[in-house]
């Protein structure tokens, strides 16, 4: 990063489509997702057996076996076995954490070229044992003699063998993050119609993309499946109007058209310094400016969960004294629409940017014909960890393709955090 | 207190019959007690595009230390973060049936022309019906006259039509008054709203009131008492309304000096002593009543802040039936004396700088009333009065203002024949009749020290009354 070491070079990203839980990736791991989308890496920039700085992935759902489940895909890679790597989970925010903290050592020089990636799977999800059946199951492992072992499993009862399955609730809350976005929703006053649109244009742009080539290089068809299975090219206001709420009570207005279904896949970015890069011929795409994470204090405080963002970006653009509008390009992720479109009402909000951004003026409008303009998550689906890099890969080849600006990016995340980061074309 | 029909329909047999046989279902009015808030409950801030009036209003929600919401609309919202209120945002399309508030306030400012008075149907559209009991609403404009256009000028006058549509429409004891701000007068409308928003103004609805430019300052005042260390005389303090004037006035902290006919002396006296006031015997249609009136308050007190022209009587008969000493009583007692008393205080210059000068009309003066040739006569001189030497005594610092009670319980309208004491009671907005002291709160509102912009008005305090509206 310019703001403190050398420059970071984003080369460019590429991930697998994403399908819808329990579709056509099933049976899929998150350990074969990821490695099939480094392999897809590799091949795209020749890197057969090299040795990289760093892989860095995470992602949200991940059974306890695979705590070192980054290094074992490298391993399983065209990598060299020699590359190390780790895992990061910051929840919907992980991908674009770990391009974060690779570019970080880039800037240091601590490394030269390094992945940084995510992923998640919700059909191969981690199912734990019942909670109390794990208790007895420990009682019985410390116990000393055969007698005491029998004596705790005796305690098994029937009902210890309902599975403890993952769930989308703040611990915190016991609020799953759409019930708390549907309280933000209706805080800020947005519509059903205005979520609809949005959501619209997601799948239009998106369907765009593949349509004038834009993903050919940024999407490898994996298990059969060659773009997005949760795009709906030929979805229309009317259509989605027609859904039912599903968050926020009987007049809420979150739908499934509206919100990100549950999904799976797995992206990868390449970043680098600018010398690696230039001796391996690779062109740079763009460049890593800076990154900023906030988190709020939804639990006590009144803020919304999904809100982390709008304090972020202020800050990031106070550090480069930019404004809002100095961008060519904002790919905000989609969680909900009405996530992005509390997010823009906010920044417009003279009330939420003085009282709670503790800003003088408002940030402003965006021109909204710059918002994730190849499609958002709404269209691809958005599988937790993977999302980051797929925004990235995008952001870096547009900005790459106008020669020139500069782009931004707001992910929100559960546990009321928010990874933003700027690049700027090369 | 509520008259016996009132607090008849409202037990619990009494809402169904009443509500079944179709009678009018009055609600009993909050009214103010010393040391509660301005009013409880949150109150949506709203705004036409380009309204300039709703910053200033901002700015007194946040004194207040109202829960503020507003629309998403860009005035409102700019408004409300320059006072620094960190307001929610209401949009009725979302919005739960649970959401209501204690107040609208509606800065229809910027309706420049007649086909933007829509965004004043888009504010109260969704929200009329949200108003809580005993709720207000205040819609602020611009004096037509003062407008920049014809068009602007059309439009803000058409207000005044809406204003008063919607004190005949918010039910359960809820008011609705309009306010003109004059240009200039955004930093004079504290008090004004303190009073319509509060219970004070209870009995006071679908009035236009207008706030003009002033240059007297009230910073640091104190409006739980904003009239201490301040002189204030009340004629015909000894009962009645009068007497609620007095003691309004004596909790806002003024010194009371009260003034009644020699025969009451001894009540005017229970009630300045109790108020720790001081009181003042005579006849004020006496030919040197004037003179004594001034000397007393320069000798005593250095002069006099409040000028309170209480003292009225009543000599009914059809003009036909009517004796000239009936005429001639009312006429001197009610138009002339306060006349003559403000002349004798102006001329010795007793009274001092940002006084108050307040005049009792009544609703009779506005419509006339079969058996009040000599009272209407006399109730609409006194709107003369205001719009005659209005602009004088202005000069001077002052600001004269009248309150015109419609029916008010006392004891007169008690020795009411029934049908006409309850056709006054009922024929209102709030289908019930006032108290004294929402006379005398309505007095007070112009008395403070913060009305200095107040002025030339006259106020009806009668519930919307369907006389002479």
């Amino acid at each position: 990063m310019t703001t403190n070491g050398r420059r970071v070079a984003v080369l460019g990203g590429i991930r697998i489509p994403f399908a819808r839980q329990n579709g056509p990736y099933a049976r899929a791991s998150n350990q074969d997702m990821l490695t099939a989308t480094l392999d897809a890496l590799v091949d795209k920039y020749g890197l057969q057996g090299e040795v990289l700085g760093e892989v860095a992935a995470g992602g949200v759902l991940k059974h306890s076996r695979d705590f070192n489940l980054t290094r074992e895909c490298v391993l399983g890679s065209k990598l060299a076995p020699e590359t190390p790597a780790y895992d990061v989970q910051q929840a919907c925010g992980t991908g674009l954490e770990t391009t974060i903290l690779v570019a970080n050592k880039i800037a240091l020089g601590q490394v030269e070229a390094a992945v940084a990636g995510g992923f998640d799977t919700t059909s191969d999800a981690p199912i734990a044992v019942n909670e109390d059946l794990r208790q007895v199951l420990l009682e019985a492992n410390r116990a000393k003699s055969n007698a005491q072992r029998l004596k705790a499993l005796a305690k098994i009862r029937p009902q210890h063998i309902v599975p403890q399955i993952p769930r989308n609730a703040e611990p915190h809350t016991g609020l799953s993050m759409g019930e708390h976005q549907a309280i933000t929703t209706k805080e800020w006053g947005i519509g059903r119609e205005e979520q609809d649109e949005l959501a619209v244009a997601s799948h239009r742009n998106l369907a765009a993309a593949y349509d004038t080539g834009f993903q050919d290089d940024l999407v490898v068809p994996f298990l059969g499946l060659e773009r997005d299975q949760n795009l709906r090219p030929d979805t229309s206001v009317e259509k989605l109007a027609k859904l039912k709420p599903v968050f926020g009570g009987e007049n809420g207005t979150m739908t499934a058209g509206n919100s990100t279904p549950l999904t799976d896949g797995a992206s990868a970015v390449l970043l680098a310094s600018e010398q690696w890069a230039s001796e391996r011929g690779i062109p740079v795409q763009a460049y890593l400016l800076d990154a900023e994470t906030a988190a709020v204090d939804y639990v006590h405080k009144r803020e919304g969960l999904l809100m982390a963002p709008t304090y972020a970006v202020p800050r990031l653009l106070a550090r480069h004294g930019l404004t809002l509008q100095d961008f060519d390009f904002y790919e905000i992720h989609e969680a909900f629409a009405s996530q992005v479109l509390c997010t823009l009402r906010a920044w417009e909000d003279p009330v939420y940017c003085k009282e709670r951004l503790g800003l003088e003026q408002p940030l402003g409008s965006i021109d909204r014909d710059k918002l994730n303009v190849r499609g958002g998550s709404l269209a691809a689906g958005h599988p937790f960890g993977a999302t980051g890099g797929k925004i990235v890969g995008v952001l870096a080849k547009l900005l790459h393709e106008q020669g020139s600006g500069r782009g931004l990016i707001s992910i929100c995340a559960a546990g009321g955090m928010g990874v933003t980061a700027i690049m700027e074309a090369a | 207190m509520a008259d016996r029909y009132t607090q008849l329909v409202n037990t619990p047999i009494g809402r169904i019959v009443s509500k079944q046989i179709g009678l009018p279902t009055p609600t009993p009015l909050e009214r103010y007690k010393p040391g509660q808030p301005v009013f409880d409950g949150p109150v949506l801030l709203g705004a036409s595009s380009g309204g300039t009036l709703v910053g200033a209003a901002a700015k007194v929600l946040a004194a207040i230390g109202a829960t503020v919401h507003t629309p998403l609309q860009e005035e409102a919202r700019q408004a409300a973060a320059d006072a620094d209120i960190e307001a929610p945002i209401f949009n009725p399309e979302v919005a739960s049936e649970e959401d209501r508030f204690k107040a609208l306030v509606f800065d229809a400012s910027g309706i420049a022309d007649s086909a933007q008075l829509r965004e004043a149907y888009e504010f109260f559209h969704p929200t009329i019906r949200r108003v809580r009991s005993s709720g207000r609403v205040i819609v602020l404009g611009r004096p037509h006259e003062d407008c920049e256009t014809p068009q602007a000028a059309v439009a803000q006058r058409a207000i005044e039509g809406l204003g008063r549509s919607i004190g005949k429409e918010v039910r359960r004891g809820a008011t609705a008054q309009l306010i003109y701000v004059a240009p200039g007068a955004e930093g004079q409308i504290e008090s004004s709203l303190r009073f319509f928003l509060s219970p004070k103004s209870a009995y006071v609805s679908g009035q236009v009131v207008r706030v003009g430019t002033a240059n007297a300052s009230w910073e640091g005042i104190d409006w739980e008492r904003p009239l201490a260390g301040k002189v204030a005389l009340v004629t015909g303090a000894s009962r009645g309304i009068g007497e609620s004037i007095a003691e309004v006035l004596a909790r806002d902290g003024a010194h009371v000096v009260g003034v009644d006919v020699p025969a009451q002396e001894r009540e005017l006296e229970r009630v300045t002593g109790r108020l720790r006031g001081s009181s003042l015997t005579l006849d004020i249609t006496d030919p040197d009543a004037p003179e004594r009136i001034a000397s007393h308050l320069l000798e005593h007190h250095g002069g006099v802040d409040v000028v309170i022209h209480n003292a009225g009587v009543t000599r009914d008969k059809t003009l036909g039936r009517m004796n000239e000493e009936q005429w001639q009583t009312v006429i001197e007692i009610n138009l002339i004396a306060p006349q003559r008393i403000d002349r004798a205080l102006f001329e010795r210059q007793a009274i001092r700088q940002n006084g108050r000068i307040v005049l009792v009309s009544s609703i009779s003066g506005i419509a006339g009333n079969a058996g009040q040739t000599n009272y209407a006569t006399s109730k609409a001189g006194i709107i003369g009065i205001v719009s005659a030497y209005g602009p004088g005594v202005a000069q001077r610092g002052v600001t004269l203002n009248a309150v015109a009670p419609g029916f008010i319980e006392t004891q007169m309208t008690a020795a009411m024949p029934i049908a006409t004491r309850e056709a006054g009671r009922r024929m209102n907005s709030l289908s019930q009749g006032g108290l004294p002291v929402d006379v005398a709160e309505t007095i007070a509102w112009f008395a403070s020290p913060a009305s200095a912009g107040v002025h030339g008005n006259i106020t009806r305090v009668c519930g919307q009354s369907m006389i002479g509206a």
